[in-house]
């Protein structure tokens, strides 16, 4: 009884050591499911040739942009427009503008989604800046652009055939904790 | 004892021996392996905490008695030792809303009904001399105390705005990573994981004894319902807290570490933790109720002098209930930003839990249908259960509606439900297996007057203090504030009485447990009668230090 005791108990142990692994493997999980489903107002990425297959129409609809940058880089962060007025289907570019404040080189990413969360799942992307990092020399200032289209089968799903307008969200915040920041930004 | 050569189990030195010999006091109550001691210890544990815990829910009542903050910025003061700020009263709020949900649930509920009932009387009920590995047990005692130490400890260091971890029992991140800069969270946080991981030890006990130590012609089907019920609960335990823990651990990285797990502005999710949380959570609930079914089977079974209506559905219907639990956390978070898809499906989904809990009630008061019926105490707190854990249930049904919570979260709607299921449907359990046991365990009878002195003052009490919290939610009072305006001042002071009402109850339960403990009755064997056919009724009141060395046969 003993050694059946053991295992029973060691079967068990398992079963409890197996389920903190998934409570940790659930977090690439997470990011894995709101990217298919564009849950929590994830954004879709597509290439162009998918894009290409798009037919343009001639509802429009509101896209306003929204930057923000966490405390502890160092950049300046703002849409050049505030929104854009797009045909669903139409591919548009808007462009983002980020200026490194600090003396030093500064490496940041951005995290992104749109609002209503549920229209995540027709907002595509073609390119992006935040798709990768972006590393700023002291002073230096850049226009990044993003090229986007919105699903026209947003106009037919009934969860989202109400939505007028899309806010498109970027935070930015840096991808190694910069050295001691100097608070003297280097001017031009 | 002469079989005991025979079943070879026990190799001693004596000639004699006798299974009433205990060790001396500080063996056997600091260094216990004995199922029944560590069921003592947790019991008197709980009793501890609960007081602790109902003490921090009087002193809410106090504060909402009326409008406007009356005791909150002194009791600040005298915590912080000097003059505290407004900002730090309302952070004090935070703490005791924060340590009563923590206590109640980790300290108080769960060591009652787990490791006080279910220690005590799994093995004697499934015919074990023990639990499968003592010496765990042990650990699992002693790792909640010291979680409970490190919980009221983090009372008295920094947390943010104040002292002490204010962050509600739902630890919800960001206010519980960048909102409560300071010690105090962290060691919260630690005190979860310590008693987490002492339920984890106390469940993987509990399946290891069930399984494998029954006595012989004990099968799973005839298990008396208490045992299926910790059977149930021992899996939702070994199945939700790791994912808690995991998800704590994952908070203490963001505050720690400079992790982003949780943090938007750094590619983390919020809502993440809240999944997470929830996973656990949910199911934490049936782990506070299961056992409590269990116990309100055998006690209704006893006093109705029949064998439970429909044993095999009552077994799976708590099967069931731990099954779909786990697939409807997310109705606490319909406010969250979920599509209409994903609502309907969590409104389903916890809907269809209220069909094998329909069972159940349903079951019961079938057993008690053209049963001879004795009105005992440990019946009255029974019935008690079934009543108030159907109010409890109806209004869950209300809340499961996606369409419905968007109005009621977070008010005194949802307060009142959870307090109908666990405030009174837990307790009520607790309260009916300890008057069903109390001689079981301690040799005396308890006093019948004072127990049916205690349900009826307790029962008006509770009411009084949890029903009006109904009308408060509906008219949109929310919760986790120390104040309100005008228009809920009503409702709040009979809810105030109410408390009062009930604290007296408590007063009544604790004259009678010390008077039985003095001067009670002598307990006999089996003082129920024939309605008690469980293998415990078949030993002394209370039981020999070890028992069943001859395994009993179950025909």
């Amino acid at each position: 009884m003993a050694i059946s005791n053991a295992k029973t108990g060691l079967l068990a142990g398992a079963l409890a050591i197996s389920m903190v692994g998934v409570g940790f493997a659930a977090v690439p999980l997470y990011r894995l499911f709101c990217q298919v489903t564009g849950f929590g107002g994830t954004t879709m990425r597509v290439d162009a040739a998918q894009a290409a297959t798009v037919s343009v129409t001639n509802k429009s609809i509101v896209v306003r942009f929204d930057a923000n940058h966490r405390g502890d880089l160092p950049w300046e962060f703002k849409p050049e427009r505030p929104t854009d007025t797009v045909s669903i289907g139409a591919k548009d570019m808007s462009i983002f503008l980020a200026k490194n404040l600090s003396s030093e080189p500064v490496t940041g990413t951005a995290t992104f989604n749109v609002t209503p969360a549920l229209a995540g799942k027709y907002f595509n992307k073609i390119q992006c800046f935040c798709f990768t990092e972006q590393t700023l020399k002291p002073g230096e200032q850049v226009r990044m652009p993003v090229l986007y289209y919105v699903d026209p089968k947003i106009m037919t799903d009934p969860e989202t055939k109400d939505i007028e307008e899309i806010t498109l969200s970027y935070t930015f915040y840096p991808v190694e904790k910069p050295n001691t920041v100097d608070p003297q930004a280097n001017g031009s | 004892m002469t079989t005991i050569a025979a079943t070879g189990t026990d190799l001693h030195a004596h000639d004699h021996h006798d299974a009433d010999h205990k060790p001396g006091f500080f063996a056997r109550w600091f260094m216990s392996t004995n199922h029944k001691d560590i069921g003592t210890l947790y019991l008197i544990f709980a009793i501890f905490a609960g007081i602790v815990g109902g003490a921090i829910s009087g002193l809410m009542r106090l504060e909402l008695a009326a409008p406007g903050i009356q005791y909150l910025q002194g009791w600040a003061s005298m915590m912080a030792g000097k003059e505290a700020s407004l900002d730090e009263a309302y952070h004090m709020w935070n703490v005791l809303i924060t340590a009563h949900g923590l206590i109640m649930v980790f300290f108080m509920v769960m060591p009652a009904i787990i490791g006080g009932f279910g220690n005590w009387f799994v093995p004697l009920m499934i015919g074990a001399p023990d639990m499968a590995f003592p010496r765990m047990n042990n650990v699992s005692f002693w790792l909640t105390v010291v979680a409970f130490i490190m919980l009221l400890g983090s009372s008295f260091v920094p947390g943010g705005t104040g002292l002490g971890a204010g962050t509600g029992w739902t630890v919800y991140a960001p206010l519980s990573t960048s909102g409560s800069v300071g010690p105090a969270v962290d060691m919260a946080i630690f005190s979860l994981h310590l008693a987490g991981a002492a339920s984890i030890l106390g469940a993987i006990n509990f399946i290891t004894t069930i399984f494998n130590m029954r006595a012989p012609g004990m099968t799973l089907h005839k298990m008396p319902l208490f045992v299926w019920s910790v059977l149930v609960t021992a899996f939702l335990l070994l199945l939700a807290l790791p994912v808690l823990a995991a998800a704590i651990t994952m908070l203490l990285v963001d505050r720690n570490f400079g992790g982003a797990f949780f943090d938007a502005a750094a590619g983390g999710d919020p809502v993440l933790y809240q999944h997470l949380f929830w996973f656990f959570g949910h199911p934490e609930v049936y782990i506070m109720i299961l056992p409590g079914f269990g116990i309100i089977s055998q006690i209704v079974a006893t006093f109705s002098r029949k064998p439970v209506f429909g044993y095999l559905g009552m077994a799976y219907a708590m099967v069931a209930i731990g099954v779909v639990g786990f697939v409807v956390w997310a109705h606490h978070m319909f406010t969250t930003g979920m599509s209409v898809d994903m609502k309907m499906y969590f409104t389903a989904a916890t809907m269809v839990i209220a069909v094998p809990t329909g069972i159940k009630i349903f079951s019961w008061i079938a057993t008690m249908w053209g049963g001879s019926v004795s009105f005992k105490t440990p019946m009255v707190w029974a019935m008690g259960f079934i009543f108030m854990f159907t109010v409890g249930g109806v209004t869950g049904v209300v809340l499961a509606n996606g369409g419905l919570d968007d109005n009621l979260h977070d008010t005194y709607y949802v307060v009142a439900h959870f307090h109908y299921v666990l405030s009174l449907g837990a307790v009520f359990s607790l309260f009916a297996g300890f008057y069903y046991w109390f001689g079981k365990m301690s040799g005396r009878h308890l006093n019948e007057f004072l127990g049916h002195l205690h349900f009826w003052v307790f029962f008006i009490g509770v009411n009084v203090l949890f029903f009006p919290m109904h009308f408060l939610g509906n008219s949109g009072m929310p919760r986790r504030y120390p104040d309100y305006p005008e228009a809920f001042a009503y409702w709040n002071g009979v809810a105030s009485m109410g408390y009062a009402i009930m604290a007296v109850g408590i007063l009544i339960f604790f004259v009678n447990v010390i008077w039985s403990l003095l001067a009670g009755r002598r307990a006999e064997d089996n003082y129920w009668g024939e309605g008690a056919t469980t293998l415990e009724w078949t030993l002394t009141s209370p039981p020999p230090y070890h028992q069943f060395e001859t395994l009993p046969v179950i025909k």
